[in-house]
């Protein structure tokens, strides 16, 4: 039945007719999430299916809107790859290890906003998905996870792949579960979507037994919730609403530091407004990169550890932060203490316990970031038109200067190879902002986050939070199955690289044509760095002989062309912008391109972990001196 | 650091108690007694947990804690504005003529004897855990072999009850 943007009502028992125009009654606010969930499956009838335990979690992924499963059959699961076959809504993607499945579904949920799937058996398969778990834990990514457990009466027996991953996964899921009784499995799944995805989403992971799976049970749709502790607030409270927004509308050195929740919660139209009406400088943490847009005037780019120099400078001197949906991580404020000294503090999130959990707050505001910048700009707009708009030149100048003097660059090596800041400046320049851009951990990364100009949410993917090194070719693989129109880089390490690589072939197979960029400094670059400046450049373990003049272990051009994908090396700046569009041009295999780089390139500006911001090196031994724009 | 006792009324599923302590355990919060049981409705347990924090780490405690999806509701109670009790169980030497000025211990501290045997008996105290303590000192001298302790229940004054709106929440979603 087609449907137009208006469904009929549902069909009720014949009642007197109500008067025409009569208002439905209304529910309760509170019953708000548990009414959304029904609302969506309201015009369609319910559902009953006498069918098995298996079939059920097929069926129920189905129709709590599940497109793509990543995952891998084993033992436990093997009873759910039956139905799975069958299904016509579900497309399931066989990867090689299950945490490339893991990273792909929550590569897939960044790029779509949609809940990621993937599914592993007992085990070794499950405990496999702890990283990817882990890592959408810390990153706040809507994640369901299905694994098989061993069969009921075996459970606590150490039965052949036996691990209680619902324990292992407790204190890195949002919510868990262990199905047992096979008439559970439609409401767990729907609760399951439903805890991903609303409040601060999450990964929930759901335990089935392989016994639940093998047994006859009743299918219905949709389901009832029962969720009595979970109500997660999204309204904004309009006391805190009106204080923040006085206080916006009063300082004279205001900085708007955005993070990852504006993304999640999908308010960067709203942003823009907020960014545009006070005038307030604005940065956007290593998870917010694309929030707003790196062309705004207004925009300092990202603080923190490898932050600009005018985005750290500009918080230390601020006398307000607006903390939008950031969690104050010690990657952000160094030296937690001397953070930020002078700045009365605005900390919305939807998350409460991250509201004065690092930093103390003296305006909290619980809620949807979207709706907590949609409630402010009205408020915003009161309190200028009483106070005047805020007089900010004196701020800009002073943040002008740092901008002017301290510009995001870099040194070209002078050991003949190429500068990776430059390789990566040149994918994002080439590919533009429409592409999606997943890296791994390290130095590529922070170059990643600060050489490319992001202008749209949800264009950057990398592991914040956990930093897993491996997250970028999976998470990659995630996104353009997603976002199949986008062009998708993996900008990755050639450490990195090497943790995950083995999905290539999954993209070869299944037609996902992913462009990886290894940046091969031919060692854990971001780990010699530090060497280099502290520990007297003894470098222990970190040589990785995959660059250039070494015995290139492994090849990655020969390692592309043995998974079906084209590999590219670019050894020299003239060619790397032909490099680049070479691998542009190919868009029905995966391309590997293997830009050999120094080894020698750090990543500047740094604070060193656990010193104050106020410490920042622009470069190497070289502070700014603040006092003198004081 | 100072001593806060909190009603955590949870979900009546498996692992819960798992999921509570383990939050206490990673967060590094110390937790100085715990007690669990069931409450007046089926569906609802109640957790009575004893914290040494001081008052921000404690807003942080039960932050984290209504972030557990089967935590229904979190309350406080102060020491003045409730009840708090903790049971004893302590086997002391009690043997010929020390026996009485045991017995008179016990009839002081309004304990039971649970049990007797020729050279020991075992008391039963429930009370404030300072006068547990008391009673212990008192019993000190005799000769303690072994004691069991659970941690504090504690329950609010008046008469409004802590379940009543959070097992409307549990109807309202069943």
């Amino acid at each position: 039945m087609v449907q137009g943007p208006h469904p009929a009502p549902p069909r009720r028992p014949a009642t007197p007719a109500a008067p025409a125009g009569a208002p439905e009654p209304r529910e309760p606010a509170r019953l708000a999430e548990a009414a959304a969930v029904r609302d969506a499956a309201r015009p369609r009838p319910v559902v009953t299916e006498q069918v098995t335990g298996a079939q059920s979690i097929v069926r129920s992924l189905e129709e709590a809107g599940a497109e793509v499963v990543f995952g891998i059959p084993g033992g436990a699961i093997l009873p759910t790859y039956d139905p799975l076959m069958d299904s016509t809504k579900l497309r399931h993607i066989l990867v090689r290890h299950e945490q490339g499945g893991g990273h792909a579904a929550t590569g897939y949920a960044q790029a779509t906003g949609k809940v990621g799937v993937t599914m592993a058996t007992s085990g070794p398969g499950a405990t496999n998905l702890v990283t990817p778990i882990a890592d959408a834990n810390m990153d706040s990514i809507p994640l369901v996870a299905i694994t098989g457990q061993v069969g009921a009466s075996l459970i606590g027996t150490d039965a052949f792949q036996e691990a209680d991953i619902v324990g292992i996964t407790l204190p890195i899921t949002k919510h868990n579960f262990l199905v047992t009784d096979p008439d559970d499995i439609p409401r767990t799944i729907a609760e399951a979507f439903h805890i991903a995805s609303t409040g601060r989403p999450g990964p929930v992971l759901v335990d089935i037994a392989k016994s639940a799976m093998q047994t006859d049970t009743t299918f219905t749709w949709p389901q009832q919730l029962d969720l009595p502790g979970y109500h997660p607030v999204t309204k904004p409270h309009g006391k805190q609403i009106r204080e923040a927004a006085r206080l916006l509308a009063t300082a004279r050195r205001p900085v708007l530091m955005i993070g990852g929740g504006v993304i999640r919660s999908g308010a960067s139209t709203e942003l823009r407004r907020l960014v545009d009406a006070s005038g307030a400088a604005a940065v956007t943490t290593l998870m917010a990169r694309g929030a707003l847009p790196d062309t705004h005037p207004q925009h300092l780019g990202m603080p923190g550890m490898h932050g600009t120099v005018a985005a750290v400078a500009a918080l230390q001197k601020a006398d307000l932060v607006v903390a939008l949906g950031a969690r104050f991580d010690d990657r952000v404020t160094g030296k937690l203490s001397s953070f930020a000294p002078n700045a009365t503090i605005v900390h919305a999130d939807i998350d409460p316990a991250e509201i004065g959990k690092n930093r103390a707050v003296d305006v909290p505001i619980v809620g949807d970031l979207r709706e907590v910048i949609a409630d402010l700009l009205p408020e915003l707009a009161r309190e200028q038109a009483h106070h005047g708009k805020p007089d900010l030149e004196a701020w800009w100048k002073q943040i002008d200067s740092w901008r002017e003097t301290f510009p995001l660059g870099y040194d070209e090596p002078t050991d003949g190879h190429l500068a990776p800041q430059h390789v990566i400046s040149r994918i994002g320049e080439i590919s533009g902002p429409e592409s999606i851009f997943a890296s791994g951990v390290g130095q590529h990364q922070m170059w990643a986050a600060q050489f490319i100009k992001y202008e749209r949410p949800n264009s950057w993917l990398n592991s914040g939070g956990l930093g897993t090194m491996g997250f970028s070719v999976p998470a990659a693989m995630g996104a353009k199955v997603g976002a199949p129109d986008r062009t998708v880089w993996a900008i990755d390490g050639d450490g990195c690289f090497q943790m995950t690589n083995q999905e290539l072939a999954t993209c070869t197979i299944n037609e996902i044509p992913i462009k990886v960029a290894v940046i091969n400094n031919s060692s854990l670059g971001m780990v010699r760095q530090w060497q280099t400046l502290f520990y007297e450049s003894r470098y222990s373990n970190t040589d990785l002989h995959t660059g250039h003049g070494t015995i290139h272990v492994p090849d990655f051009v020969k390692l592309a062309d043995a998974y079906g994908a084209v590999g590219l090396r670019c050894e020299t700046a003239a060619d790397v912008d032909a490099t680049i569009k070479r691998a542009m041009e190919i868009d029905d295999q995966p391309v590997v391109v293997d830009f050999t780089v120094s080894r020698d390139s750090m990543v500047w500006p740094m604070v060193a972990a656990g010193v104050s911001n106020d410490d920042i090196q622009y470069a190497r031994g070289i502070s700014p001196a603040w006092d003198r724009e004081d | 650091m100072s001593r806060h006792t909190l009603s955590v009324l949870v979900e009546n599923k498996p692992g819960v108690l798992t999921r509570v302590a383990g939050l206490f355990a990673r967060r590094s919060f110390n937790i100085h007694s715990l007690a669990v049981g069931p409450t007046e409705h089926d569906e609802i347990s109640r957790i009575t947990v004893v914290v040494d924090v001081d008052a921000l780490p404690l807003e942080q405690v039960t932050k984290q804690l209504n972030k557990l999806i089967n935590v229904i509701k979190i309350v406080e109670l102060e020491d003045a504005a409730s009840v708090q009790r903790e049971l004893l169980l302590v086997k002391v030497r009690a043997e010929g003529a020390v026996r009485t000025q045991v017995l008179e211990v016990v009839d002081l501290f309004r304990a039971h004897v649970v049990d007797v045997v020729p050279d020991t008996v075992t008391i039963e105290a429930t009370g404030s855990p300072s006068k547990l303590t008391a009673l212990l000192a008192a019993l000190e001298p005799f000769g303690v072999r072994e004691i069991v302790q659970s941690g504090i229940v504690a329950i609010g004054r008046g008469p409004r009850s802590i379940t009543d709106r959070a097992l409307e929440r549990v109807s309202r979603s069943a």
